[in-house]
């Protein structure tokens, strides 16, 4: 197995380590069913797919400003909310969301994280030390 | 302060800034009663005006709460605390045209989808995208971290959107906000192609659809929204990072994107944003002298600012006249609408059909919805 670490930026504090999904669509949370992780929302690339107690690669959070910390909320309830979150353009709803329900929240990846993570590789975000590692799997 | 100090850390925020007002978008839901139940509980209160976004009207829905008591325990819950920390309770999605008014140049902190853009974009006033609870933190605090849309360099455009569609009405403006959120995600849209001032309804369904496909906290349309009398000005000097078109093509694709019936529809909600006096008088207009057929339920949703004035112009009472229900403090996506899960709704706004409790959806203007439930 192949290990590589990443420097990266804190944005919301904690460690959380699992198994990889990426996806290149912005997320919110809130279109997730809390009691399976699953993405409900029609047509998004995760659609069908579960993020419970995943680490999550996506580009940036969106949609309305309550509900993201709802959603996420609901789904840590249900202990199927992501491990950790990897994003390349934070927005300060899902900053804010991401502080509150102290889930490690990163940027500014070292490398471009959808080159560096595939979904399915097993993944460390450690957010105090700024560092991200990746197992690749095989 | 926590909170707000993490955000201004990892926005590298060089100080703290005053806020005169804020507008915290309490949604009545798990994540939202979390946080003020932690302040109330604090002895916490609000430092500045701090209005809050629709929750329910608990009095007119009470027949209502039978099926889940648990989610309109948490919605009554929720009400409450932020009375107890001295919150406005405007209950409204639109506080920027009434109970909470920004001025030009003025800090803010204001969630809601629509009031973000709306106040940074239309009044001119400087907000960030925030949540609920960072804007009921700086609602209770009085200031808010100096970063992103409170500084002159970050309100620049970002995309270029040639809008060569004609803009007849207020559903192609959410058709448009839909379509270009959803296209560019984040970043600040500059509209070219719309030829006169838009209604403010029509901004309004701009600004809320932004919010609903992409995170996108300010547009420019040079010539008519306050910050950018020109194409240059508007891009500051810089190029368009990425270009887009929107013709009645995509309005069409976007509108069948999201409907999920083509026959007879049971429920006809409106109201998403909340309807402003405007959008009052064009509905009593159009329900005049009509009636909501039989198996058909109607229901239009206000601030209760509006319908006051609503009532006075006798809006509400034609309205009512025609068997439609106004009603007021309650947004769409409550408890109050789990009865219709299995009815299938039409409304005149993506973001009711987007977060909609009732079942299959059509998405049309007022007009269409009026006669797809109206004779």
């Amino acid at each position: 197995m192949v290990e590589v670490r990443f420097r990266c930026h804190k944005l919301a504090k904690g460690f959380g380590e699992g198994e990889a999904v990426v996806s290149k669509d912005p997320i919110c949370f809130y279109l997730v069913d809390p009691k399976t992780g699953i993405v409900k929302e029609r047509g998004h690339q995760l659609e069908g797919k579960s993020i419970a107690r995943k680490v999550l690669i996506f580009p940036t959070g969106k949609a309305s400003s309550a509900v993201q910390m709802d959603g996420l909320v609901k789904l840590l309830i249900k202990n199927n909310a992501p491990k950790a979150m990897i994003v390349t353009d934070v927005e300060p709803v899902l900053l804010g969301s991401a502080v509150l329900t102290k889930i490690p929240l990163v940027d500014r990846l070292e490398k471009n994280p959808f080159e560096a993570v595939d979904s399915g590789d097993f993944v460390r975000v450690d957010a105090d030390n700024e560092s991200v590692i990746v197992m690749k799997k095989d | 302060m926590e909170l707000l100090v993490a955000i201004g850390e990892a926005f590298d925020a060089p100080r703290m800034i005053p806020v005169n007002r804020a507008h915290a978008a309490s949604s009545g839901q798990e994540g939202d009663l979390y946080f003020v139940e932690i302040l109330a509980k604090g002895n916490a209160s609000c430092k500045v005006t701090t209005t809050t976004n629709p929750i329910a009207d608990f009095e007119y829905f009470q027949q209502y709460v039978t099926k889940e008591p648990d989610e309109a325990s948490v919605a009554w819950r929720t009400k409450n605390y932020y009375k107890q920390i001295g919150a406005v309770m405007s209950l409204s999605c639109i506080p920027y045209l009434a109970e909470n008014i920004p001025e030009y140049g003025e800090h803010v902190a204001f969630s809601e989808s629509s009031a973000t853009p709306y106040v940074n974009s239309v009044i001119g006033a400087l907000t960030n995208r925030e949540s609920i609870q960072t804007a009921l933190a700086a609602g209770v605090l009085g200031e808010t971290p100096e970063y992103g849309m409170h500084l002159k360099e970050n309100r620049k455009g970002t995309a270029l959107v040639r809008v060569e569609a004609e803009l007849s009405d207020g559903f192609s403006y959410s058709l448009l906000g839909q379509y270009v959120g959803k296209k560019i995600a984040s970043g600040i849209p500059v509209f070219t192609g719309i030829p006169k001032r838009p209604r403010i309804d029509q901004y309004i369904n701009l600004c809320a659809m932004l919010n609903v496909t992409g995170a996108i906290a300010m547009f420019h349309i040079p010539g008519i929204t306050v910050e950018a009398k020109t194409e240059e000005e508007a891009f500051g000097g810089d190029k368009p990072k990425e270009t887009i078109t929107v013709t009645e093509r995509e309005l069409r694709q976007t509108q069948d994107e999201l409907q999920t019936a083509t026959g007879p529809v049971s429920v006809v909600i409106l109201g998403c944003p909340h309807y402003n006096l405007d959008q009052m008088a064009d509905l009593a207009k159009l329900v005049k002298g009509k009636k909501v057929r039989g198996g058909m339920t109607f229901w239009v949703n206000t601030s209760a600012t509006t319908k006051l004035m609503a009532d006075r112009a006798g809006h509400t009472k034609t309205i009512q006249d025609s068997g439609a229900q106004v009603i007021v403090d309650t947004c769409i996506d409550m408890f109050c609408w789990n009865n219709l899960r299995d009815r299938t709704g039409m409304t005149d706004s993506p973001k009711c059909a987007y977060y909609r409790r009732f079942g299959p959806v059509k998405v049309g203007t007022m007009e269409e919805c009026v006669a797809a439930a109206m004779e």
